[in-house]
């Protein structure tokens, strides 16, 4: 079955092989592992960058396959991150309060611990009190089954009240914005129990590990690499087959398919929900590699950039949305670390920092108009020498069939 | 004969506007029947309201020998229950081949863990091929739906109407768009069909209909003008009057 799905899908393959090289690559230039070519802080860049990947990837399955132009996932792939952070920052605490409390005269009871952890973590919001919502955070398993339960449930809910109501199109669109607007608002506040605007910080910091960041960067890499191979296959084959038949069928004619008996409404949470989940485990391993999180990463134009780099990179192809975020995001690196070199007009400085929004807006623009199918379209070169030219001839046997130019369209 | 779909009292409004007047209709499990009238009649609007897609203000649409309501069902389900329909302008999946666009048709549980899991069977491969053969597009299976000819994708949707195994087809127009004997072959594979179930086309070509040789309902603004063989109602003076006279 293995043989025959590869079999039947080598853009898998040769996906897989690329993010292989590229990991080993990266690991025999990084400090800890090679070279020592690629800084630490590059190593996070790209680790990073893979999550975002793998997000784009879940992107380009709910918009490019089912039709769902979700402009909400980056809450889910936020929420993914807070609920890792918590973990992260309660467990560090813990390991630095203990430390400094085994100083003292006498030995801190449990109660006493608990209480210094909380005034460390909340003393910024004008607390102490653990909120409800961290009552798993001393448990690195159960904060993980929130990474997923999270995400997962606020999709199911959402989507079974969107989809029921049959809300579809730019309707559709703007409640996802509304929703990740909601809960950005709700994060910004001391009350909601997550910090307030602060976020959640030193999340870079693995508590009880001893090992440098060039190592654990290096470690985020490989773990993100992985979670992107394995969400690729994941992607790769829930869109092969019948499924991947009737999912495009609802993103092409919704009606058609539900008069052929398939209920839209199931199918399109499945893959609303499903898209969730591999957005949240995406943000887990972004957040620490990234070492903060705060309510601005929720904020509704992190999911339009999710949307402008999965129709930048080519929507309807799984690879496509990748190539997109890799693509941007890294030069969107490259363009606001101020590393261009500003373009001087004479009588005005292009500051590329400040005109790199506008430099991507219009590039968005150029690619929806003139190159619908993105950058993953290029490779449709390709493959187009390699197959038998047959151009200018009908694509039927009889005088009624389509010729080329028609088929195209 | 037993009756498979009654509608009957059927009313439905259209921002004022009645579409469907006091309608009532029956057909039976293996009957072929024809609906003529000008346009504007109800004719599409009655499709709609029997698959779910338009909810009436009032009267009753009963299905099958339980005698389920079929207005508290929504398409999917309506569409599981046995009923196909065809539409007017060929509506396939033109990104797709014509092999996924019949194997989504077959019947199967249509759920979406059962789907996932799907893995097509040899009888289901079979069933598209037979299918295929019949529809005259053995040699096409592996392209591109959105490539077939206008006349083709009609015969696809048929294809895929019948690879649903439906007790009660509705078919919009199928002659359109066909050449002479296209239309023949769909005339057969019509009356074919009818032997084992429902048939309900909806056609503007008399002669076609003619050929169906069956009931016939005359509908006129949106309720029935009159019912019977063909040359019944044809004969009949209110029909000429608003239908064929014009």
């Amino acid at each position: 079955m293995k043989n025959t799905f590869i079999a039947r899908h080598p853009s898998v393959l040769i996906f897989l092989a690329c993010l292989a090289v590229f990991t080993l690559v990266v690991t025999l230039m990084s400090h800890a592992y090679g070279t020592g070519g690629l800084s630490t802080s590059f190593v996070k860049t790209l680790g990073r960058t893979l999550c975002l990947c793998l997000v784009a990837l879940a992107m380009d399955l709910v918009w490019g396959y089912c039709g769902i132009l979700s402009l909400g996932h980056f809450a889910f792939f936020g929420l993914g991150g807070y609920m890792i952070g918590m973990w992260l920052m309660y467990a560090r605490t813990e390991i630095i309060v203990t430390e400094s409390l085994a100083n003292s005269p006498i030995p801190p009871t449990a109660q006493e611990v608990q209480d210094a952890i909380g005034t460390q973590i909340f003393g910024v919001v004008g607390s102490s009190d653990f909120p409800l919502i961290w009552s798993f955070a001393h448990s690195l398993t159960l904060q993980l089954l929130l990474v997923l339960l999270i995400p997962g449930v606020l999709a199911l809910v959402f989507g079974w009240l969107a989809f029921r109501s049959r809300v579809t199109g730019v309707y559709l669109s703007i409640l996802t914005q509304a929703m990740t607007l909601a809960l950005s608002l709700y994060l910004f506040q001391n009350e909601s129990g997550l910090r307030g605007n602060n976020g959640l910080s030193g999340l870079q910091n693995l508590p009880g590990v001893s090992a440098g960041q060039d190592a654990i960067s290096v470690w985020f890499l490989w773990a993100s690499a992985l979670a992107l191979g394995l969400g690729y296959l994941l992607a790769a084959w829930v869109v092969s087959g019948k499924f991947g038949s009737v999912v495009r069928g609802i993103r092409d004619d919704e009606a058609r398919v539900r008069f052929l008996g398939y209920s839209v409404e199931g199918y399109k949470l499945f893959i609303f929900t499903l898209t969730a989940i591999i957005a949240a485990i995406a943000g887990a391993l972004y957040y620490p590699q990234a070492g903060i999180i705060n309510p601005g990463e929720v904020a509704p134009i992190a999911s339009i950039y999710l949307a402008v780099w999965v129709a930048i990179g080519g929507r309807g192809r799984l690879y496509g949305a990748v190539i997109g975020a890799a693509v941007v995001s890294l030069v969107s690196t490259w363009f606001t670390g101020g590393l261009v070199p500003a373009l001087n007009l004479g009588f005005y400085r292009i500051d590329w920092v400040d005109w790199w929004l506008v430099l991507l807006g219009l590039s968005f623009v150029l690619v929806t108009l003139f190159a619908p199918k993105g950058i993953g379209g290029l490779f449709d070169l390709v493959t187009d020498r390699m197959a038998p030219n047959r151009h200018g001839a009908d694509y039927g046997p009889d005088k009624g069939s389509l010729r080329e130019g028609e088929g195209q369209e | 004969m037993s009756t498979l779909l009654e509608v009957s009292g059927v009313s439905v409004t259209f921002d004022g506007f009645r579409a469907i007047n006091n309608l009532s209709f029956q057909i039976g499990a293996a009957e072929l029947r024809a609906i003529i009238g000008p346009n504007g009649a109800g004719k599409t609007t009655f499709m709609d309201i029997v698959t779910g897609k338009t909810r009436p203000d009032e009267g009753r649409v009963i299905w099958g020998e339980k005698s389920v309501n079929l207005l508290k069902m929504n398409e999917a389900r309506i569409a599981q229950a046995g009923i196909g329909r065809k539409f007017q302008r060929p509506t396939v999946f033109e990104d797709q081949s014509v092999y996924d666009n019949l194997l989504m048709a077959v019947k199967n549980a249509r759920g979406p863990l059962s789907v996932l899991f799907y893995k097509p069977t040899f009888r289901d491969r079979g069933k598209v091929e037979e299918l295929a053969s019949e529809i005259g597009l053995a040699d096409e299976l592996s392209r591109k739906s959105g490539e077939l000819s206008h006349g083709q994708k009609q015969w696809l949707e048929i294809g895929m109407l019948l690879a649903q195994e439906p007790r009660l087809l509705l078919v919009d127009e199928p002659a359109a768009g066909m050449t002479l004997a296209e239309r023949e072959h769909t005339t057969d594979l019509l009356v074919e069909a009818a032997k084992t179930r429902a048939v309900v086309v909806v056609e503007h070509d008399m002669d076609f209909v003619r050929r169906l040789n069956c009931k016939v309902t005359v509908l006129h603004e949106g309720s029935v003008l009159a019912e019977g063989s063909l040359d019944h109602v044809t004969a009949n003076q209110q029909v000429i009057d608003v239908y064929l006279g014009r």
